[in-house]
């Protein structure tokens, strides 16, 4: 059965502000999709809703991967069920290093008595980490320790390459990536491609999606989507901005939550 | 007001069973007249704690120890300490007096003493004499002075001038019955560029009633010697740990300190080194984990009189449940000691809302050519850390323990001793309960 993912009706506040109000999404297997938008206007916070960010509260709807509402799940289930988040701004963690903590990661998808060999785990990191041209010393480097911004977002992808998740959440992985960093990333991400995996890509910019093509583009504004169309939409995006959404749906302020 | 030390023995009880362990005059009136002392000195005073509060006074009386016929007579998990590290040296106090010695014949072929202190006083009074109670004096303070009262057993590790031993000598303080006076006395005397790492453990098992633990550590490096010393205490809840620790140096000498304190009991510790001579260094690296009720304070200390002399101090401190720590660093700099370098770390991480810890950073410099450095941070599991890895699929738990490993790490895994580490890493998964 090909991955199916639908976000029905998400609304999500913090600090008591309702950020995110109605967000209804399908995704399957095989499928890209881009959230696109300008700044503040709930992108990022639909990317840690998902994933179960303490600091948001999820106040309705629903959402189902494979039939199972991860809403009602803990973050760690979450990411064992499948779905995974590339985050904008990943957790510096000293003391444990990077292939630590991948170990403990894929073990704990594994469950206990099946753990993976030292050495095949070192064999898949070492050839990923080669793929996404990453020195093979970060593999002994404290988590994110000192990273720099694209090291970090490289990271990033790293993980996903390893934890092999069924949906990918990237959350502005091409922020702070120069060129060649970006279209390393993205070949990683398009080496994961399948029918088997849905991802869904937030971004501002149409740049990252010169390099992954996605089937459908979303806008959102307001903490809503306003707006999905093909790949045709990033592209006039891409060439005209967002204004003429906005004059189109009688938009004013685009962001949401935020004291002017 | 003065608080009037109670002192756990009268001056004539006491000289009477110096003179019944043969021990030699000079050392009777020794301990005289510390016991004077004591009656007369304050307690030491403890940074935002009140150690008058704790339970100091449970020193029990001195009961005669009987000499280990073999290894297999320990308790099982002392046994376990000294098992396959005996080849350099073996010392093993139990309560109040040493039960078992041992040191490997070639290094007694080159001059190496490695035996208990009450036995050194005999033997090798020209030796202990002019160093014992000199690096911490007897009248600093009253726990200073009951120790040099009352101290028993202990050891004396004396490593001849250019004499560089390779293999750890080990010790292993033992208090398992809570009516004997516990208070070991370490002394280590390593001559002018001679090389020793020594390793002792505090232990105790199945303790009746409450042990106050009054000990003390004297280390003097001459020059060009290096020390390692390695500490691991690990006491129960029953057991006050008050210990002292004090090391020497000349021109060119260097200690290392590895400090694990893993006790269940109150605990007030003082690790001091006193940079004397020029290009002296000194290397502290503390890992602490605090749980239950108990109450903490642990001190290092740098005093640097040498030039170009260099310290280092470094503390890391869990505390869970309703521990509560207090983390001192202080890195003193006389006139004079141009070019001295002093840097310290001190941090405490607490995983319950009811642990308490309070990092205190000091800096008293009196001379203008010198750098010194420090930081300190006490602070929570990081909520954004734990959902990171947690958003890997790791669970809470797990994620509380790599945070909390990652944490100790930096220290642990500079630990030149393998053995050591280990064990230390056992010590911290039992201290937090996993």
């Amino acid at each position: 059965m090909s991955t199916k993912f639908v976000i029905e009706g998400l609304k999500a506040t913090i600090e008591g502000k309702e950020i995110l109000k109605g967000i209804n999404l399908e995704m399957k297997g095989g499928e890209v999709h881009a959230i696109m938008g300008p700044n503040g206007t709930g992108k990022s916070t639909l990317a840690s809703a998902l994933m179960g960010h303490p600091k948001y509260e999820v106040t309705e709807g629903k959402v189902f991967l494979d039939d199972e509402d991860v809403l009602e799940m803990e973050v760690d289930e979450r990411a064992r069920a499948g779905l995974f988040l590339a985050m904008q701004y990943p957790s510096e963690i000293a003391g444990v290093t990077n292939s630590d903590f991948l170990r403990s990661s894929i073990n704990a998808r594994r469950g206990e008595g099946n753990e993976i060999s030292l050495i095949k785990f070192i064999r898949q990191m070492e050839g990923k980490m080669k793929e996404l041209e990453m020195n093979p010393e970060f593999a002994h480097r404290y988590l994110n320790e000192g990273f720099s911004g694209g090291e970090k977002k490289r990271n990033e992808i790293l993980q996903m390459m390893m934890l092999d998740p069924k949906i990918v959440v990237l959350d502005e992985i091409d922020s702070g990536l120069d060129i060649d960093a970006l279209r390393i990333v993205a070949n990683g991400v398009n080496a994961m491609k399948s029918e088997e995996r849905g991802f869904l890509i937030i971004t501002h910019y149409q740049r990252l999606l010169n390099y992954i093509t996605p089937d459908y583009v979303h806008v959102m504004m307001q903490g809503r989507i306003v707006k999905s169309g093909g790949p045709e939409l990033a592209e006039r995006l891409e060439a005209e901005g967002y204004d003429w959404i906005k004059e189109e749906l009688g938009i004013t302020d685009e962001t949401v939550g935020q004291d002017a | 007001m003065t608080t009037q030390t109670i002192l756990p023995v009268n001056a004539e009880a006491l000289k009477a069973l110096s003179e019944s362990k043969q021990e030699p005059a000079w050392l009777t009136d020794s301990r005289l007249a510390a016991l004077e002392l004591a009656g007369q000195l304050e307690l030491p005073k403890l940074e935002k704690q009140r150690i008058e509060r704790w339970n100091i006074h449970s020193y029990g009386e001195y009961k005669e120890s009987n000499k280990l016929a073999s290894l297999d007579e320990l308790p099982e998990q002392v046994a376990k300490l000294v098992e396959g590290s005996r080849e350099g040296g073996l010392v093993i106090q139990r309560n109040s007096g040493t039960v078992y010695a041992s040191l490997a014949p070639e290094l007694a072929a080159k001059g190496v003493i490695f035996t208990d202190l009450e036995t050194a006083v005999k033997e090798h009074a020209d030796l202990v004499k002019p160093y014992l109670h000199q690096a911490l004096k007897s009248d600093e303070h009253a726990m200073a002075a009951l120790h040099a009262a009352v101290w028993n057993g202990g050891v004396f590790l004396y490593v001849p001038k250019n004499v560089e031993v390779d293999v750890p000598l080990q010790a292993v303080m033992l208090t398992d019955d809570a009516e004997a006076t516990f208070a070991p006395h370490v002394l280590v005397v390593a001559e002018a560029n001679s090389q020793i790492t020594y390793v002792d453990n505090y232990v105790s098992d199945s303790l009746a009633a409450p042990v106050t633990h009054n000990g003390v550590v004297e280390v003097f490096a001459k020059n060009g010697a290096k020390v390692r010393y390695a500490s691991v205490h690990q006491l129960a809840g029953e057991a006050t740990d008050v210990t002292f620790r004090r090391a020497v140096l000349d021109n060119d000498a260097s200690i290392e300190w590895i400090v694990g304190e893993m006790n269940d009991g109150d605990t007030a510790s003082d690790t001091m080194s006193i940079l004397k001579g020029n290009g002296s260094t000194s290397d502290a690296k503390i890992i602490a984990v605090g749980s239950g009720s108990q109450k903490i304070n642990y001190t290092t200390q740098a005093k640097h009189f040498g030039k170009s002399s260099a310290s280092q101090m470094i503390t890391r401190a869990v505390m869970r449940e309703e521990a509560q720590a207090i983390i001192n660093g202080i890195t003193k700099i006389e006139k004079g000691a141009t070019k001295a370098d002093g840097q310290q770390t001190e941090r405490v991480l607490m995983l319950s809302p009811k642990a308490r810890g309070d990092a205190n950073p000091i800096l008293l410099i009196d001379e203008d050519d010198v750098t010194a450095g420090h930081a300190a941070s006490v602070g929570q599991v990081n909520r954004e850390q734990i959902y990171y890895l947690m958003s890997r699929g790791i669970s809470r738990s797990v994620a509380e323990s790599l945070i909390i490993y990652g944490f100790l790490a930096p220290v642990v895994s500079e630990i030149p001793l393998e053995g050591l580490r280990d064990q230390l890493q056992g010590l911290v998964e039992r201290k937090l309960g996993q």
